[in-house]
């Protein structure tokens, strides 16, 4: 029994993880009906720039955690923003309206690019950090030899997710901005013809995705402590199943297929074999996927001549 | 119009800010491990260096946009009409591209090296062609094509390392099992349309890899088969002496040499591919290949005329799968060794790209395509470190260039004689 709630401790945050690199590939999956490909390596590029920014306020000095962090968040953010905005604009705004194929290739593209360009700037060995969060509460039952920790890093990253998740649905539900970006996600062209800046909307959509990739990418880096170059690939594919399995275009979606996801990596570690972790994960998808061919929370398409 | 000199200098000035603030973080700032931790070295003259070429390569292509620009669509204009007309000069082109692959070795210029080259590109080409089948004719986006040639090739090694048997017997059942694979991937995506399929295609890729790392009795984990039977020119080995059987140099009275094998692998796989070729252009004629493009271009008007999807569908997928599975056990007896990093999405990938930059569907286009993505960096690899940075680049900056592929025109399957020819390939011709 403890085991188990181990297991889904260590998911539920896992999950979080990868609902946050979700919304970046629903959100933009719904807009302009591209996969975002070099999605998961602007996770990864947060994830350098946190760790850059944690060395760089240790050498600055600044030694209270709380503002430490938020100093590494805020810039973690800011400068992966750049990136996101940067490669929507270099690669796939040339591209719009053009034949479907095309963005996407550009986006594997622009993916092997930022990869190469990072082992390229910071070498190609892995990078550990020295745990910065430690502790967390003990709840294992009474003399059981199996001891069940929720750590605080644990807690931070699951209220964190909880609350990023809170405010961009209400970003999306009631502000102009989400107004606008629902309109473009129903018609391009009538949006624009009612005056929606269509560019500065799509824009504004990859640059909330890479944000959120930054919050995962730091996140990540304080939980695993140790990443490379090579870490937006494996979570952009679990991210992009989870955003599938969740109905791509929806952001509680998003959120719930990346629970699954993490619950179901965890699990599987846990109880079969870790190194099949994988196939467990996508072979949930094709069931679900066949079984419900539109993910779970999304909506069905009418299919027309 | 006046080029507005102003307003670029503007505009370089912007980009160079951008640039700036993408190369601080990265570039500005290393680091560098130690096993006590991470130091931060700083390289902020890089940064400088990297704004100063985004705000000069801006300026130039803006300057360059006006005169560049015009010049273009001026050449568009020419294009469009002999796009329509049956084209004599492609299939000229084919033949002579044909007579220079099949004349290479025998050239001066040809050593082991160019033909190992060679050989590597056209295995890269025939996938392309193969691939071309789901992706550009029946519009199936498949991004997981590197697990049928996955299977080929472990198919042959497994089957010669076991059972004895030659490349010549194990070629056809390493294309019958990765069809029927092609037949297990396409069954649970039947009902899928477009990203969905490109996401369960990528991850059974995946799966594949990752059975294929961990299988270990079978296929020997991370480390690989190795010692994979070298093919046999109609049963007499390429090898210097076997013993009790005659080998082609002495079955010929030729002195030996190793150059033998690479020359005939590279006829071989020049054979294997050009029957793809072969076999995509018979089958575009034929009622199966017919309905694979209508089906790739409206799946509901396809049902209502009577094509069945599934059978349409799957065969699709079994085809091109089925060349996958013959290049890769081509790729198998090539190498001699095989281990599941040969097979990773990246593959996929860049054999993805190869079919959409070439102009998907045209088959000319495909080799050209591959010749600029593979064949290029092939002989840059003194660059080694930055090859893989320029690939990428490449990808990004000729879709850029041409989004509908370098050849984009496709020929018209059908022509009605009795109307004019301009008229049928009228879907086809550049907007």
């Amino acid at each position: 029994m403890d085991y188990l709630l181990q297991q889904l401790i260590n998911g539920v945050t896992l999950g979080a993880v990868y609902g946050l690199i979700a919304i970046g590939y629903t959100m933009v999956y719904g807009i302009i009906g591209m996969i975002n490909f070099a999605h998961g390596d602007i996770y990864m590029i947060g994830a350098f720039i946190s760790l850059i920014g944690l060395l760089l306020v240790g050498v600055l000095g600044i030694t209270y955690v709380p503002l430490a962090l938020l100093l590494v968040l805020v810039l973690a953010v800011l400068f992966t923003a750049v990136y996101g905005w940067a490669v929507e604009r270099l690669a796939y705004r040339p591209l719009r309206g053009s034949v479907k194929l095309a963005p996407l290739i550009s986006a594997i593209g622009m993916s092997i690019v930022l990869q190469n360009y990072v082992q390229l700037a910071q070498g190609a060995r892995v990078k550990p950090l020295q745990p910065i969060i430690r502790g967390g509460f003990d709840l294992s039952s009474a003399n059981a030899d199996y001891h069940v920790t929720l750590s605080y890093l644990q807690i931070i990253i699951v209220l964190l997710t909880v609350a990023l998740m809170a405010g961009f649905t209400a970003v999306i539900k009631a502000t102009p901005l989400g107004r606008a970006q629902r309109a473009t996600e129903q018609d391009m062209t009538m949006a624009s013809l009612l005056g929606i800046d269509v560019d500065r909307v799509i824009s504004t959509t990859f640059v909330i995705g890479a944000s959120l990739a930054a919050v995962a990418g730091l996140i990540v880096t304080l939980y695993y402590g140790v990443i490379d170059f090579y870490i937006g690939f494996v979570a952009g594919i679990k991210a992009f199943t989870a955003a599938v399995l969740g109905g791509i275009g929806s952001l509680p979606g998003a959120i719930l297929g990346g629970l699954l996801i993490g619950l179901i990596e965890a699990l599987w570690s846990g109880y079969f074999s870790i190194e099949y972790k994988d196939v467990a994960a996508f072979g949930v998808l094709v069931m679900v996927l066949i079984f419900r061919p539109t993910g779970l929370l999304g909506k069905p398409e009418i299919e027309k001549v | 119009m006046r080029p507005n000199l102003r307003g670029m200098v503007k505009d370089s000035l912007a980009a160079a800010i951008v640039a700036a603030l993408l190369a601080v973080p990265l570039l500005g700032f290393h680091l560098s491990g130690s096993a006590q931790g991470l130091t931060l070295d700083y390289r902020f003259g890089w940064v400088a260096i990297a704004s100063l070429a985004v705000f000069c390569g801006r300026l130039a292509l803006s300057l360059a946009g006006t005169a560049v620009g015009r010049s273009l669509r001026r050449r568009r204009q020419v294009v469009l009409p002999l796009s329509g007309r049956p084209s004599r000069i492609r299939p000229a082109v084919g033949w002579a591209l044909v007579a220079v692959a099949l004349l290479l070795p025998w050239t001066p210029l040809a050593d082991r090296n160019l033909i190992d080259k060679a050989t590597l590109l056209l295995i890269y080409i025939m996938l392309g062609w193969g691939l071309n089948i789901v992706v550009g004719l029946a519009g199936l986006l498949d991004l997981g094509y590197v697990a049928f040639y996955a299977v080929g090739a472990y198919c042959y090694a497994l089957v010669s390392q076991q059972f004895g048997l030659s490349f010549w017997l194990c070629l056809p059942l390493a294309g019958a099992l990765s069809a029927s694979f092609g037949v297990l991937l396409g069954f649970p995506v039947l009902r899928l349309r477009g990203d969905y399929l490109a996401i369960v295609t990528l991850g059974f890729g995946e799966i594949v890899r990752v059975v294929l790392l961990n299988w270990q009795d079978v296929t020997n984990g991370p480390i690989g088969i190795s010692g994979i039977a070298r093919p046999t020119f109609f049963g007499l080995p390429l090898l210097a002496s076997v013993p009790g059987r005659t080998t082609f140099h002495e079955f010929f009275g030729l002195p030996f040499s190793t150059d033998h094998r690479i020359y005939f692998l590279y006829y071989l796989i020049l054979a294997l591919a050009l029957a793809t070729n072969l076999f995509t252009l018979r089958i575009r004629r034929l009622p199966i290949g017919r309905a694979w493009e209508a089906l790739r271009e409206d799946e509901t008007a396809c049902r209502s005329l009577g094509i069945d999807p599934t059978k349409t569908k799957l065969s699709a997928f079994a085809l091109g799968a089925m060349f996958a599975g013959f290049a890769g056990s081509f790729f198998a007896t090539r190498q001699g060794f095989i281990s599941p990093e040969s097979f990773t999405f990246i593959e996929s990938a860049i054999i993805l790209a190869i079919v959409v930059l070439g102009g998907m569907g045209s088959q000319i286009g495909i080799v050209l395509a591959a010749v600029l993505l593979v064949g290029l960096p092939e002989w840059f690899r003194d660059l080694q470190q930055y090859r893989m940075l320029a690939f990428g680049g490449a990808m990004v900056v000729i879709m850029l260039w041409r989004p509908r592929g370098l050849l984009a025109s496709r020929e018209p399957t059908v022509r009605l004689a009795e109307r004019p020819a301009t008229l049928d390939a009228a879907g086809e011709v550049l907007p």
